[in-house]
């Protein structure tokens, strides 16, 4: 009984089988990321962070960025796991987000998002 | 005849409503509920009333990118890099954004928020804009990411009212996508959907 509970718990709470395990094609990716474009950039901060060094970052810890404190405090670091849940759900993560908007619900969608974020963040533009 | 509309007139009653069915109302239901020993109801009502900071809060990040959208604009038909007609119809879509903003900003106050303000300096590439393309371009993107935004807002609402009126600058916003895709030469509406 206990190991049923245990397998439910777990199947409860696992990442969602998106762009953790799927793979991700950055060119469609890119043109995903115009659907960001409205608050965020890749090199400059704006009404969301910037994504320049994205990966590995801790979340709201971007200097001169105003975050919710449900960000501020979240202790995340974005990595592409990371990213899949936020992306799928953004207000679901983190509740108190400022990140207003409902997710990407599409698994591959997702995966090419994340794709691109991470070859962006060794372009040129982040590496000035 | 063009016939201009308030999206968020059907709002115009909101406090009324808000303490009719919000947090006036919540209070002294959820004394009540206590009283009456029922802890469950009474957490519900509570949850309703974080439900509104949520409204307020998406309403709030509404407002920033509208604020940015009046300074984008602003700074393109400052650059001199734009020629009538296109510079007018900037300075029109930057009008339409201002009256974006004092909506949004209005209603964060009607529902006892405290409305974002313009920040005293923003970054732009600028750096990019040589050519009046370059500038179009540049606000097709800001309007392209701001139908996405609306649009993925727009479902987040707990107030109907306010999702509506929310899809309704969405409209306004694909509209300026729209047309500015026209002046760069091209397809102004690529696809049957928006995502």
């Amino acid at each position: 009984m206990k190991a049923i509970a245990a397998i439910a718990l777990a199947a409860l709470f696992a990442a969602p089988a998106g762009a953790a395990t799927t793979t991700g094609d950055p060119a469609r990716g890119k043109e995903i990321y115009d659907r960001c474009l409205a608050c965020h950039a890749l090199a400059y901060n704006r009404t969301g962070p910037k994504h320049c060094g994205l990966f590995g970052r801790r979340a709201g810890s971007v200097p001169d960025f105003e975050y919710s404190p449900a960000m501020a405090h979240s202790k995340i670091v974005w990595n592409a796991k990371t990213l899949d849940r936020f992306l799928t759900n953004p207000t679901r993560m983190v509740p108190g987000t400022a990140m207003g908007y409902a997710g990407i619900p599409d698994p591959q969608e997702r995966a090419d998002l994340i794709a691109w974020l991470r070859q962006a963040g060794s372009s040129e533009e982040c590496r000035r | 005849m063009i016939v201009r509309v308030d999206p968020f007139s059907a709002l115009r009653t909101l406090n009324r409503r808000r303490f009719l069915t919000g947090t006036g109302a919540m209070l002294s239901a959820g004394t009540v509920a206590l009283l009456a020993g029922r802890p469950a109801l009474a957490a519900n009502y509570g949850k309703k009333q974080t439900d509104m900071s949520e409204d307020v809060r998406i309403l709030n990040t509404a407002l920033g990118a509208e604020l940015e959208a009046i300074a984008a604009y602003g700074v393109g038909a400052a650059s001199g890099l734009l020629q009538k007609p296109v510079l007018d119809l900037a300075v029109q879509f930057q009008g339409q954004h201002k009256e974006h903003a004092d909506v949004l900003a209005s209603t964060v106050k009607k529902l006892g928020g405290k409305p974002v303000e313009a920040k005293s300096h923003y970054d732009f590439p600028t750096d990019k804009l040589k050519t009046q393309n370059d500038v179009l371009s540049f606000a097709a993107g800001l309007e392209k990411g701001a139908v996405s935004a609306y649009l993925g807002a727009v479902p987040l609402f707990q107030d109907r009212d306010l999702a509506k009126a929310a899809a309704s600058i969405l409209g306004d916003e694909a509209m300026h996508w729209a047309v500015l895709r026209q002046a760069l030469g091209d397809n102004p509406v690529p696809t049957a959907f928006v995502a």
